[in-house]
């Protein structure tokens, strides 16, 4: 084994320990889904996205970048080592779960990609197709959807995008087929959902919750139990199977590993 | 009471009782969601919504359509109204923040949603309890009527509860809303056609005539 797969492999290892946590049923976590473009309510995406077409799927890499074009997805992750993550995730509305995901890196496809020295920030789109997600012919936020991060936080090694779930190579179409962010220590709604595009610039993306309500959703949204959504608390959160609520940990727990990007911010100001 | 509206009546409580009915079994057989205490939560919550607005119906229906007997089922819907509000109330206060006083009184004062559905349920509490025959008599028809008024206040509060805790899709707490301003709407209207048609008899021959809205 060379030493990067071994460094990568001893980082996978440290991360799984540190989510030492039962996972979520898969039932759960493939029946309880925020994906709006497929209704609104928890059910509605396992029901409405059954068909969605998948395959081929086209993502478009543009901006400030070595070679703006567009890849098939396999052409895209080409030799990428996928690994399992199981990270928490929790949801801005007061809800969580364990998900074990197959992913890769972030970093990995951004280092192959090559972006100019300033892109200071990564944009992603979801596929826009209102024939097949039937809610984005509705305005209930203005679509596509869009999420962002910046260009350090993209490189973290707990970020990654998300191909699969449950120890198998695909994701279900509800949880974002074919390929999805995850960010663990931010808010679930950062964590797009077939993603379309990505565009590498050199301002802060406008992402769709902050376009929808800016006093309420940030740009980085990382999960914080001392700054409450304007309207609702975000000191606990109820573990999906638990009856009791827990109390919610700052960065999700994973402060370890993330805090230091944030180091001197406000983060009331930039919640 | 006639045999035939014991019937109508024993039908009537049975069908306002089935969204409870639909609820306790799908949780029984297993069909609620990840989340089941939040699913409890909005199934009570709509319900209550849904009953007030019931109840605002009955006036309506009646001067619209003639149908005098509707009148009889508008406590019973306005008591369900009360009681899925109380089982809203307590999913909360048990199931979601197991009685933690600090912590609701918290909510109460900070949430403005919160503030909202707590005071909708308040209002209510009132005319659950002088909603009997008797209680008209203690406080006297008009007065009855006026404070029976406040399920207005009641709805809107409900409205406001809704809409201030979704995320971004409002439309069913619009929905809601536009259906409560048409039914207050209509009294309003009704309430002031009669003061015209009032004014009118008042210049011609003098008749006697009752105003009655509600």
């Amino acid at each position: 084994m060379d030493r990067r797969r071994f460094v990568q492999s001893m980082t996978a290892l440290l991360i799984q320990a540190d989510s030492n946590e039962k996972p979520t049923p898969y039932k759960d976590v493939t029946t309880y889904n925020n994906f709006y473009e497929f209704g609104i309510d928890k059910d509605a995406p396992a029901r409405n996205a059954k068909n969605f077409r998948t395959q081929p799927w086209l993502v478009s890499v543009e901006g400030l970048v070595k070679r703006p074009q567009s890849y098939a997805l396999p052409d895209l992750i080409k030799g990428l080592t996928i690994e399992d993550r199981v990270y928490r995730m929790r949801c801005v509305e007061g809800w969580s779960m364990v998900v074990p995901w197959q992913g890769f890196q972030l970093s990995a496809l951004i280092n192959r990609l090559e972006p100019t020295p300033q892109a200071k920030y990564i944009e992603f789109e979801t596929l826009y197709d209102p024939g097949q997600l039937p809610e984005q012919r509705r305005a209930i936020l203005q679509w596509p959807y869009v999420e962002g991060l910046r260009m350090d936080e993209a490189m973290n090694p707990l970020a990654i995008l998300a191909v699969g779930l449950y120890g198998k190579p695909a994701l279900p179409n509800q949880n974002g087929a074919p390929i999805r962010l995850v960010t663990p220590w931010k808010y679930g709604f950062k964590g797009i959902k077939s993603i379309a595009k990505i565009r590498f610039v050199e301002k802060q993306p406008v992402t769709a919750w902050m376009k929808a309500a800016p006093n309420e959703y940030g740009f980085f949204a990382n999960v914080n139990p001392a700054v409450d959504h304007p309207r609702w608390s975000q000191a606990t959160e109820r573990r999906i199977g638990e009856f009791f609520k827990r109390k919610t940990l700052p960065f999700n727990g994973y402060a370890d590993q993330v805090a230091s990007m944030y180091a001197g911010m406000d983060l009331k100001k930039n919640f | 009471m006639p045999r035939s509206r014991f019937f109508l009546k024993a039908g009537v409580f049975l069908i306002c009782l089935t969204p409870l009915t639909l609820l306790l079994t799908a949780g029984v057989m297993g069909n609620l969601s990840a989340n089941p205490i939040k699913d409890i939560t909005e199934d009570t919550g709509v319900w209550t919504l849904r009953f007030l607005l019931l109840t605002l119906c009955v006036t309506p229906l009646r001067k619209l359509s003639g149908w005098n007997e509707v009148i009889r089922f508008r406590r019973m819907v306005g008591i369900f109204a009360f009681f899925y509000g109380f089982l809203h109330l307590m999913t909360y206060v048990w199931l979601d923040q197991f009685f933690s006083l600090p912590s609701i009184l918290h909510d109460v004062v900070k949430r403005p949603f919160i503030t909202a559905g707590t005071a909708g349920f308040l209002i209510m509490a009132p005319l659950a309890v002088t909603s009997t025959r008797k209680w008209i008599g203690r406080l006297g028809g008009k007065r009855w009527q006026l404070l029976h008024r406040l399920v207005y206040l009641s709805a809107a509060a409900g409205v406001a509860h809704y809409l201030w805790l979704v995320k971004a899709d409002i439309q069913r707490p619009v929905t809601y809303g536009v259906l409560l301003s048409i039914l207050l709407g209509y009294r309003l209207l009704s309430a002031m056609s009669a003061r015209l048609a009032s004014r009118k008899m008042h210049r011609g021959t003098i008749l006697s005539y009752s105003r009655s809205y509600d």
